[in-house]
């Protein structure tokens, strides 16, 4: 097992977190807000080329956090269009996520089904 | 400056009645409260349809204490913070009497014993029936975040109280005289964070206690309490400072039914106790046997609202607030 | 006191009674809760990569496979135990995501499957799907006429 990559991930995911922490303590964002950030910054950060080396360095640690879900978007729509052009500007996108879309939808509903939320203490 | 303050006759409280959901029975409070469920769904389907038998059961529990029946009660105020009343709506529609839905936020329950104070001064109901109720759980699905959404708290978030309460008015001599109230007006000092709401509050809480004590030409050593709804440990801080700069030192007299109900090192509350069912269950179990009792004589009780909505919150408008005040006294 | 004064007096004084989050605690929380579900996904990487699968589909089914942990997690009452303590570091990681999704569609099951978890599955998690989508779109076209 490659250990440097797991202590990378656990390094690397922690700040992602931690800076979103910092954001909410100080700032007062909102979850929404900052869940909506780091998605728009992975698709910038893709399209700088900065996000992709620290995938290769990272593994899960930038995959895993909302932020990788931008990379995931990013990626896919320059798959598209390198394999498909134009059309793949408007699927390349959902494309690259869908199985993580479709996935937390369907969870999503199949849980509604099973559960139900509980009284908090 | 218009007199805010309204002397009332003839009207005394006849019965109480409070319940409480499982949170609140763990609480400091516990033992005074007059209905306890340990399943807070009530054995209903949903958090609403639960708050609307809460406050069901806690008009019935009052009128059995007061040993009457509906037949009895000519007016009702009641309210609650969801949607358009839904809880009072659905929970009091049974009783079949003439019905008066309120709105002030978490002061609800203040207001509505004033308004049925109002009625049997005014000679218009010998008997009307003020209650109002929250629930945590359908609370915090309509303001904040699904139940098992992992939300990241604040140390200024309160905790709503699942509660109820319930009082008998009536123009029949009792124990419990109200003597005065004073009507609040809304006051909005650009607060707009909904997770500090003790914050929001506490400026319209000055305003109407100080409006209160120079109305009534009174000092405030008359009142062995001054009970506010729920400013929590943030709100109480900034009511004692905004009186002291009036030159008011409260700081001996002050309760709050929000940082009473919940033990806070223990409960997870953070700021502590909110939600309209916070001062109308801890009045109605706690301080109504206190003044019973005779340990307490007099006291001020003042509900602390926010006005503020899902969609004024998101509209970024500030969040306002409201209190009424009303005053208790113990007679022979 | 004009009220502006007032607001900005009042806002001060706010400022000076609330209790700040314990922000070194919670920066601490964050950090190794969020660090430890990328290692669980990690894990998981390396385990689904010794199938020799190719690349893409191992960081695939690592997201469905979280996504099904924080989904499992959420619906057995505990994801917001966990986030109560783990503040951010729950947030953050895709697990967090499908908390929002999970969450939302449990609590409005009360409203109805069409309009209640149909509709209000969304109301957390839509944002982000329409703004990273809108952003992948946009740097779509900007790749297509800079290549």
């Amino acid at each position: 097992m490659d250990f440097t990559m797991l202590f990378n991930a656990f390094w690397v995911g922690g700040l992602f977190c931690l800076l979103a922490q910092i954001l909410i303590d100080k700032t007062r964002m909102t979850p929404a807000r900052i869940m909506v950030s780091y998605v728009v910054a992975g698709v910038i950060l893709t399209a700088i080329g900065v996000y992709e080396p620290l995938v290769k360095f990272a593994g899960c640690g930038a995959t895993v956090p909302i932020i990788g879900f931008g990379y995931t978007l990013a990626k896919g729509v320059v798959k598209a269009i390198d394999e498909s052009g134009l059309l793949g500007v408007l699927c390349g996108g959902v494309k690259g996520a869908a199985c993580g879309i479709s996935a937390a939808i369907f969870f999503g509903f199949v849980c509604s089904l099973l559960f139900k939320p509980k009284a908090k203490k | 400056m218009k007199n805010q303050t309204i002397t009332v006759d003839n009207v005394y409280i006849k019965s109480t009645f409070s319940s409480v959901g499982t949170k609140e029975s763990e609480g400091p409070l516990s033992e005074f409260f007059d209905a306890k469920y340990s399943d807070d769904l009530l054995g209903q389907d949903s958090w609403e349809k639960a708050e609307s038998t809460l406050i069901k059961n806690t008009v019935s529990g009052a009128l059995t204490a007061a040993k009457m029946t509906s037949n009895d009660v000519d007016l009702l105020f009641a309210g609650d913070l969801l949607n358009q009343c839904t809880a009072s709506s659905l929970g009091l529609k049974a009783f079949d009497i003439p019905f008066f839905g309120l709105y002030g936020a978490c002061s609800t329950f203040v207001e509505s014993m004033m308004l049925a104070s109002l009625a049997i001064s005014g000679g218009f109901a010998n008997t009307a029936i003020a209650a109002t109720s929250s629930h945590f759980c359908s609370s915090q699905k309509q303001y904040r975040f699904p139940l098992e959404y992992g939300e990241v708290r604040t140390p200024t978030s309160q905790w709503t109280v699942t509660g109820s309460g319930c009082a008998v008015l009536t123009r029949e001599k009792t124990k419990l005289k109200i003597n005065k109230i004073t009507v609040g007006k809304i006051v909005d000092l650009g607060i707009t964070d909904a997770n500090n709401m003790g914050a929001a509050m506490a400026p319209s809480a000055a305003d109407t206690i100080y409006a209160h004590l120079g109305g009534a030409k009174k000092d405030h050593d008359d009142y062995d309490c001054i009970i506010t709804g729920d400013l929590a440990t943030v709100g109480t801080e900034l009511l004692i400072e905004l009186m002291a700069q009036k030159n008011i030192d409260i700081r001996r007299k002050h309760l709050d039914c929000g940082s009473l109900i919940f033990d806070r090192s223990r409960q997870n509350v953070d700021a502590g106790g909110s939600g309209c069912g916070c001062i109308a269950s801890v009045f109605s179990g706690f301080f109504a046997k206190k003044l019973l009792n005779k340990e307490i004589t007099k006291v001020l009780l003042i509900g602390t609202g926010a006005l503020m909505s899902p969609s004024s919150v998101l509209l970024g408008e500030p969040i306002a607030g409201i209190s009424h005040a009303i005053e208790i006294e113990a007679v022979n | 006191m004009d009220v502006k004064a007032r607001e900005k007096k009042y806002s001060k004084l706010v400022k000076k009674k609330s209790p700040s989050s314990e922000l070194f605690k919670d920066m601490c929380r964050a950090f190794v809760v969020g660090g430890l579900i990328c290692v669980v996904g990690q894990l998981l990487s390396f385990y689904i990569e010794s199938f020799g699968l190719k690349k893409e589909d191992v960081s695939s089914i690592t997201s469905s496979l979280l996504i099904l942990i924080g989904a499992l997690l959420t619906g057995l009452g505990w994801y917001d135990n966990i986030a109560r303590y783990g503040k951010a570091g729950t947030l953050v990681p895709i697990t967090g995501f499908a908390n929002s999704i999970v969450s939302p569609a449990m609590e409005y099951k009360t409203e109805g499957y069409i309009l209640g978890v149909g509709a209000k599955m969304f109301i957390i998690a839509g944002p982000v799907l329409v703004y990273g989508i809108s952003a992948s779109v946009i740097y779509g076209v900007v790749y297509y006429f800079m290549k």
